[in-house]
């Protein structure tokens, strides 16, 4: 039984990972804008794209291949370079202090908007291009073989989680995130420089994602539809760890992949309901997420 | 007066459109039923509640026809009574514990409640076909069987009547004190209960009435296009309900039908130019919201229309 679980538990924590990029992001720019960014999913496929892209470029030149590492970091920092002071400077700072409704269909015209870009530039066809994945080949272990290329997913999920709390603990730009989320009004009368603080965070946030999609497209592929369909998994863990809560999304993310396993070895069919039925559950039991509180918001 | 003789003409063209152009016929018919899911979400968007999961009512009822049909239910009448009926009980139920979150949690539990759904829809391969569907025949109407075109265009004519009727229905209701509550709920809460006025009832009240607007929608749409698909529940159909809520304007009855209307009717217009419907649709959202909050009924009623 472990030789079968084994192998699932790695596929469905590399999924996690990717998962985990998306909602760290979201959460991250939730907690210092206040901004649910529905549009979120379509930074994340963007971000594959452009690494496919460049991938693609790179095999067709016949260039070393192990410059395709290079380019998903690449095409994350390009992505959120671009994308991240565009949307928040041009659209997102329209919402700063609107209710709910209008933060959320705001975004939601922009999702609808970065959806149709992608089928412009990119077309509908999928997108496909494993030479990351090829180049680290496999392991095995007792037997059973596993893609090196998952581990390094967790990896650098894990890096994530430690090198944002430690961005925010021990920089002078964390203090100043922290200053902002815990009391905007406050921070600014003391001269923090609040719209640029909402930049950096969000643009930090489309990295996160453009990241994640990146780091995605040698394992799954890209095709339309993903951008929806991420946008709804982040935000199922996002809201399971609770809005604004960085290690919460970290746990939220093995939840849901736990969840993910659990599906597939007792009813296979239901994989897809798994993580919607875990939000559904977390939420009715807390509404603000396994981390969240009720009061004031932390970072 | 005036706003019933423009409503009356209104409905007059809408009933001639599809004499002069017939493929307008199917156009329409979706845009009534849009309209009306987009209703229910405005009856919700009143008590300042945002709900990303309507579309799940819409994709219940609609499956309660194609079931009901399977069954052996053939007659119009009886289906949409009994799916609306349908998607109402879901609607009780998913009501009844969700009315109990504000804000962001509210959007985003019925996010969840209507992703599970969407899930085992397309997951339950036995049940519901899976991502093909279930076809949904033409049934009869009061014991009259039709052909396919002639049973169009009665559920086009029905719709409309329909559309008539259930508006001032949800007119009349939001006009009573219930109605009123709604708004109530929105400007302050707690004042409402220091009233003696039970919130949690009036908005399960109006949760069930904004599910069962919705399912009426979504049994429409299913009789009309023949086929259910999971992707009626999926999320960005919700969010397009809120969509046609807003660009329409919650302020009235009239504003989501003239929401739905115009987003269909610019649909069809711009399928003929481009490709990229949603990037025309996410501008107009966008520049509707920033610009002119009250949505496309604001212009023409300027003192009741509400902004979000």
């Amino acid at each position: 039984m472990l030789n079968a679980v084994i192998p699932l538990l790695l596929d469905s924590l590399a999924s996690a990972a990717l998962i985990f990029f998306a909602a760290v992001g979201l959460t991250l720019v939730f907690s210092v804008l206040r901004v649910l960014n529905v549009a979120h999913g379509s930074l994340y496929s963007i971000g594959g794209y452009v690494a496919a892209s460049i991938c693609l470029f790179i095999a067709s030149r016949q260039l070393n291949p192990y410059w395709s590492f290079l380019a998903l970091l690449f095409s994350a920092v390009c992505v959120a370079a671009i994308f991240g002071p565009l949307i928040e400077r041009g659209l997102v700072r329209w919402t700063y202090g609107k209710s709910e409704a209008v933060q959320i269909l705001i975004t939601f015209g922009l999702f609808l908007i970065l959806e149709d870009l992608q089928r412009v530039i990119f077309g509908v066809q999928s997108f496909y291009e494993d030479a990351p994945m090829r180049l680290l080949g496999t392991t095995a272990i007792g037997g059973v073989v596993y893609l090196n290329y998952q581990i390094l997913l967790i990896g650098m999920a894990l890096l994530v989680v430690i090198g944002l709390r430690l961005l925010i603990n021990h920089t002078r730009l964390g203090r100043l995130i922290t200053a902002v989320v815990t009391d905007r009004e406050m921070a600014q009368s003391i001269g923090i420089d609040t719209n640029r603080i909402f930049i950096l965070a969000f643009s930090l946030g489309v990295f996160l994602a453009a990241l994640g999609g990146a780091l995605a497209t040698p394992t799954s592929g890209i095709a339309p539809g993903l951008g929806a369909d991420t946008m709804v998994l982040a935000f199922a863990v996002a809201a399971i760890g609770g809005l604004g809560q960085i290690e919460g999304a970290a746990l939220a993310s093995l939840i849901v992949g736990l969840a993910r396993v659990l599906a597939i070895y007792l009813a296979p069919s239901l994989d897809a309901v798994a993580p919607y039925a875990a939000m559904l559950v977390v939420l009715l039991i807390r509404p603000y997420g396994l981390f969240g509180s009720v009061a004031a918001r932390r970072i | 007066m005036m706003r019933t003789i423009t409503a009356a003409a209104a409905v007059l063209v809408l009933a001639l459109l599809p004499v002069a152009a017939p493929w307008l016929q199917f156009v329409l018919t979706l845009a009534i039923a849009k309209g009306f899911a987009a209703l229910g979400v405005a009856v919700l968007l009143r008590a300042g509640l945002i709900s990303i999961g309507h579309a799940m009512f819409f994709a219940a009822s609609a499956y309660a026809v194609a079931f009901l049909a399977r069954a052996g239910v053939n007659d119009l009448g009886l289906l949409l009574i009994l799916s609306v009926l349908g998607g109402a009980l879901v609607g009780a139920i998913a009501g009844s514990f969700l009315v109990r979150y504000r804000a962001i949690f509210f959007a985003m539990l019925n996010l969840a409640v209507s992703m599970v759904f969407y899930a085992l829809c397309a997951k339950l391969y036995g049940v519901t076909g899976g991502t093909d569907g279930i076809p949904v025949p033409v049934p009869a109407v009061f014991g009259v069987v039709l052909g396919e075109p002639a049973f169009k265009s009665v559920l086009f004519y029905f719709s409309l009547g329909l559309m008539m009727l259930v508006g001032l229905a949800v007119e009349r209701y939001l006009n009573s004190p219930l109605g009123h509550a709604l708004s109530a709920v929105h400007t302050n809460e707690i004042r409402l209960e220091y009233l003696g006025i039970p919130v949690w009832a009036v908005l399960l009240i109006a949760y069930v009435v904004s599910a069962a607007l919705a399912g009426l929608g979504g049994a429409i749409a299913g009789l009309a296009i023949g086929r259910v698909v999971p992707d009626f529940a999926f999320w960005t159909a919700s969010g397009h309900l809120v969509l046609i809520a807003v660009l329409g304007g919650i302020g009235g009855v009239l504003g989501a039908f003239i929401g739905a209307l115009f987003l269909e009717l610019l649909h069809s217009a711009a399928v003929t130019v481009t490709d990229s419907w949603n990037l025309i649709v996410g501008t107009t959202l966008i520049i509707v919201i920033i610009f002119m909050p009250q949505g496309i009924y604001g212009l023409f009623a300027r003192k009741e229309a509400t902004s979000l």
